[in-house]
């Protein structure tokens, strides 16, 4: 288990966010990437595409399977993570540091409110 | 399809104590994977794996007719076998198609056949309705378990266990002996593309084998699931039925023809196969490498300057093969000519590939 850093954001399709201003970085949970298995690729928005909140953009595939990637929040791709890109397999290393995916500028602020606080996952997962 | 509830093997809890990820495999709850199928593919391509294959069905056949009867109904040699050999065959339809692929188990006094988890039913009514003369079928489901070891460092690791002089055994033979203190039959086969035995023995000393295993070897050899199994296989360019091998897709196009005799006087779907032979003009089985690094998977498109070629039958990141995105492909025969330059489909998006010939791995 890897530890879930604090002031985090997470939808119900197991995306994190974490907010810096009008920016958020997004990735997928510790507890994604433990149910997926070894990850072995991952299929990103192209900087500079629109996106809307909880839309299917993207997709992350370990041996076996191919599941989709929902982005928790809208707005606009300023960054990908190249280095995911090029070793799938950190996510499954380091989902909340090294294995995040693409960063956003965030178009409505209020769209922070259809996600849920740390705590809220963590009680979601354990009734899973 | 299949109504039954799901089975369970002797080992059931234990691979649930190891903290494996269960599945329903052909019937079964079966473990995909424990520690991780990259993991479990190392260890096995490195070291040794433990499998449960407990979930194949074991057919036992007996009587003075079996190898007449066997030969008729399969495109390998049957009776020809002698006491103590193992042999890849394969029972066909009328048209060529493969109705399962199995593995005979020659023994002095009876026939050992091992059937597909998924087949099972289907092979089992087969068998029956085709049965004619002195030939006796029984059904070991539920009583008999199979354990694999696969890798380079097996004979380390089972030998101790075992009565018989295992590293002495030849690739496709097996010994009556006993292993863990239990009556069994160890068959140096398997399904990875490494060396490795085949442990056939009753379900209630299956449990005590897998401990003794595990405890004796710890570090050594990892308990590996279906995931792994998987991946060492297509790596090895070795045929997975309903994949690279159905009712439909015949020997021949699995690229198996070299365990079709034609030779024989006469077996269920010679005709045809002759005569696909003979035309030789049929869509085959081909491996493609990806340039890139996406995966494929069973059903996406192969495109060849913008046309269909064919589509993929199974495919897989390959740790064995550089990392690389390989696939099995059932391709028209222009595009399976190694070398030739194809697209997959994926999402949309076409991504170059090269046909390349089959198996992608092969032990040094």
């Amino acid at each position: 288990m890897v530890a879930q850093p604090a002031g985090l954001l997470f939808s119900k399709d197991h995306e994190w966010v974490k907010l810096d201003g009008d920016i958020a970085t997004i990735g997928i949970s510790d507890y994604a990437q433990h149910s997926l298995g070894d990850i072995v690729y991952v299929e990103l928005p192209r900087v500079g595409a629109t996106l809307q909140q909880f839309a299917g953009i993207g997709v992350v595939e370990s041996v076996k399977a191919v599941s989709d990637i929902f982005t928790p929040l809208g707005g606009e791709v300023v960054e990908i993570n190249a280095a995911v890109e090029a070793d799938a397999s950190l996510v499954n290393r380091e989902p909340y540091d090294g294995g995040w995916f693409y960063k956003l500028r965030l178009a409505d602020d209020s769209e922070k409110k259809n996600l849920m606080s740390g705590d809220d996952y963590d009680k979601l997962i354990a009734e899973a | 399809m299949d109504e039954e509830p799901l089975r369970r093997t002797a080992l059931f809890e234990v691979h649930r104590t190891l903290g494996a990820r269960i599945v329903p495999f052909g019937g079964f709850e079966m473990p995909v994977q424990y520690a991780g199928i990259l993991a479990e593919h190392d260890a096995v391509r490195k070291r040794a794996g433990l499998f449960d294959l407990s979930h194949m069905a074991q057919f036992e056949l007996r009587g003075d007719d079996v190898a007449a009867w066997a030969d008729a109904l399969t495109v390998n040699h049957v009776a020809m076998m002698k006491p103590f050999q193992a042999r890849y065959n394969i029972f066909t339809n009328a048209a060529g198609g493969a109705h399962d692929d199995v593995i005979f188990y020659r023994l002095p006094d009876r026939w050992l056949l091992i059937v597909n988890a998924g087949n099972a039913h289907k092979m089992w009514a087969y068998l029956e309705a085709e049965r004619r003369g002195d030939v006796q079928l029984s059904d070991l489901r539920g009583e008999t378990g199979l354990l694999a070891v696969q890798g380079p460092r097996s004979v380390e690791v089972l030998a101790p266990l075992v009565a018989a002089d295992i590293a002495a055994l030849k690739y496709y033979t097996c010994v009556e002996t006993t292993a863990g203190g239990a009556a069994a039959i160890v068959a140096r086969t398997g399904y990875t593309g490494e060396d490795g035995f085949e442990v056939f023995l009753p379900a209630d000393a299956a449990v005590g084998l897998w401990d003794a295993l595990l405890a004796e070897h710890h570090g050594v050899l990892a308990p590996c699931g279906l995931g792994a199994r998987d991946v060492l296989r297509l790596e090895a360019g070795m045929p997975l039925y309903g994949h690279e091998l159905t009712e439909e897709i015949t020997p021949l196009q699995a690229g198996l023809g070299w365990a079709v005799k034609f030779a024989k006087p006469f077996f269920t779907g010679k005709a045809a196969l002759e005569a696909q032979a003979a035309a030789n003009a049929y869509p085959r089985i081909a491996g493609l490498v990806l340039d890139g690094r996406v995966p494929v998977r069973a059903g996406y498109r192969v495109l060849r300057d913008g046309t269909v070629a064919g589509e993929i039958r199974s495919g897989s990141i390959a740790p064995s093969v550089g990392n690389k995105s390989i696939g099995t492909a059932l391709l028209d025969p222009a595009s399976a000519t190694a070398g030739t330059r194809l697209g997959v489909e994926v999402r949309g998006t076409e991504h170059p590939a090269t046909t390349v010939a089959l198996p992608f791995y092969k032990r040094g």
